[in-house]
């Protein structure tokens, strides 16, 4: 493989992992956003691996089958589990407005390609033009935060957003030390315990995971 | 030896006339091998289209002359577009004289005096085929000339011969703006030409039909004229398809060998998208048509990422 065409791959990844990040603010069956959660797991662990190859940092490869396992393979099927276990497999969520919701997508692509424009001018590395497209997953992640109802869809929103940095530490330098990776990686597997429990908890107090509902919370007048 | 270039061009509007029956007959055919039915010829819609050139016209009463006209004006529109469109050879005269957004225009003419056509008689179903028609084309207009503009901007070109030769000369596929495009223009040809997932092109129930709605009240050689360039407009977008995104095979010169070779391997691909295509119809059902917002801004987003990413990774 030379080094032009994997370039060009882990172009073609990058606008993937874009698009994957959009099909999940769009998306409203719960089953199908934890495969797209997958499905961009996946394709950051490929391009993980492919700029490992075109940087020769081989702790990348490292990185990149962590990402495989956790992200591919382990919180998804915790995230099943629970959504099994909680009784909301068959629950479709109402989603505000999906073509005004992808608008604002693109506008926030817009605007971290334009946040990372002088970065870009400055860097060397191969994989500096991917960096815009890091920066608007993980902004992308966070309008789904914001946009949604639903707890579990938070959390996955929270999972893509995680993802995003991920992806930018690796076009912008190569990588975080693997040190870091392994402990964001740790963090991430205790989180996705303790979202479980947080689940647990909510679903039993309002038999219902819609984040709404918690507005009860506050005191009466 | 070569061929002049009016001769290629009269040879594209032979095969435009000529081969888009054949291809929604084999659309039909193939669609009805993946049901399980018996297939009817695949020269099936030549014989319709004989059978209704021959057949008088019933006109209504309070007919005006935007209803004569518009299967003329439509037919001549979907000629004209193939002469535009690189479907033989890339070396067109006509290509100069309309680029690619020139042609989204031309069937903008044919669908809004369809559209006309479908309100001029006053029936209940013409207006609301109409009404229903525009939605779409609002939503799709946008879109289809976002999802031009990514190709023309690897092209550096507007001009569809321009496009056509530089993708085929480039050497990959691989380029993120092109994959995009070619989502998009895949959504968008199939709310334009009018198939499953946005309209049915076999219904004539009240309720869901879209095109077939305006063009209720045409009979004999207005209505062939009116199916023949339906056929046409489904090809045309094939062929625009092909040529903005797999122009390989097409001509780039007007040597007589490349334009003869040209004219298998333009059938091969016409074969293998229809395959495609009525694996869309089959494995779809038709949407409600408050989803086709959703639909069509899809297919808008895909075009303007592919925009985005021609900038921001290429």
């Amino acid at each position: 493989m030379n080094i032009e065409l994997a370039t060009q791959l882990n172009s073609l990844l990058a606008s993937l992992i874009l698009l994957t990040a959009f099909a999940l603010l769009v998306q409203r069956r719960m089953n199908a956003l934890l495969h797209l959660f997958a499905w961009q797991g996946l394709l950051l662990a490929v391009s993980t691996a492919i700029v490992g190859y075109l940087g020769g940092a081989h702790d990348l490869y490292i990185s990149s089958v962590l990402t495989l396992s956790m992200k591919v393979v382990l919180l998804p099927y915790i995230l099943h589990k629970l959504i099994v276990k909680l009784k909301i497999h068959k629950e479709v969520e109402t989603v505000v407005n999906i073509p005004t919701t992808m608008l604002m997508g693109i506008v926030l692509v817009i605007f971290s390609y334009h946040l990372t424009a002088p970065i870009r001018e400055l860097s060397t590395l191969v994989t500096r033009s991917t960096l815009a497209v890091a920066l608007a997953t993980v902004m992308l992640g966070f309008l789904m935060m914001i946009t949604r109802k639903h707890a579990v869809t938070q959390i996955i929103g929270f999972l893509a957003m995680e993802n995003g940095l991920l992806f930018a530490a690796t076009s912008a330098t190569y990588g975080m030390p693997l040190v870091v990776e392994l402990g964001v990686a740790l963090d991430l597997l205790i989180a996705a315990f303790i979202f479980g429990m947080f689940f647990f908890h909510i679903s039993t107090t309002f038999d219902s995971l819609d984040v709404d509902q918690m507005a009860r919370l506050k005191e009466e007048d | 030896m070569n061929i002049h270039p009016l001769l290629i061009e009269l040879l594209q509007f032979a095969t435009l006339l000529f081969v888009a029956p054949l291809f929604a007959g084999w659309v039909k055919m193939v669609k009805c091998w993946f049901q399980g039915r018996s297939a009817p010829s695949i020269f099936q819609p030549w014989r319709d289209i004989r059978k209704l050139l021959s057949k008088d016209v019933a006109l209504a009463e309070n007919a005006s002359w935007i209803f004569r006209f518009t299967p003329y004006l439509v037919f001549g529109v979907s000629v004209m577009a193939g002469g535009i469109i690189p479907i033989l050879s890339m070396d067109l005269p006509l290509s100069a004289t309309a680029d690619v957004i020139a042609l989204v225009a031309l069937f903008a003419i044919a669908r809004f005096f369809t559209a006309l056509a479908g309100m001029d008689i006053g029936t209940a179903f013409g207006g609301m085929g109409s009404s229903r028609e525009m939605t779409i084309a609002s939503l799709a207009e946008p879109a289809m000339l976002m999802a031009v503009f990514a190709v023309s901007l690897v092209a550096k070109s507007t001009s569809l011969s321009q496009m056509a030769l530089v993708i085929s000369q480039g050497h990959s596929l691989l380029r993120p703006s092109l994959v995009f495009a070619l989502l998009a223009f895949v959504l968008i040809a199939l709310a334009e030409t009018g198939r499953v997932p946005v309209d049915n092109p076999a219904t004539h129930l009240e309720l869901t039909m879209i095109h077939e709605a305006m063009v209720l009240e045409y009979s004999g050689r207005h209505l062939a004229l009116v199916e023949w360039a339906k056929m046409m407009k489904l090809f045309l977008f094939v062929a625009l398809g092909i040529a903005s995104f797999f122009p390989w095979g097409i001509a780039r010169h007007e040597a007589m060998t490349a334009v003869f070779m040209a004219f298998p391997v333009l059938l091969l691909k016409f074969g293998i998208v229809g395959v495609g295509l009525v694996m869309i119809e089959t494995g779809l059902a038709k949407m409600r048509i408050f989803r086709i917002t959703e639909f069509l801004g899809t297919a808008f987003l895909f075009a303007t990422l592919g925009m985005l990413s021609y900038f921001m990774l290429e």
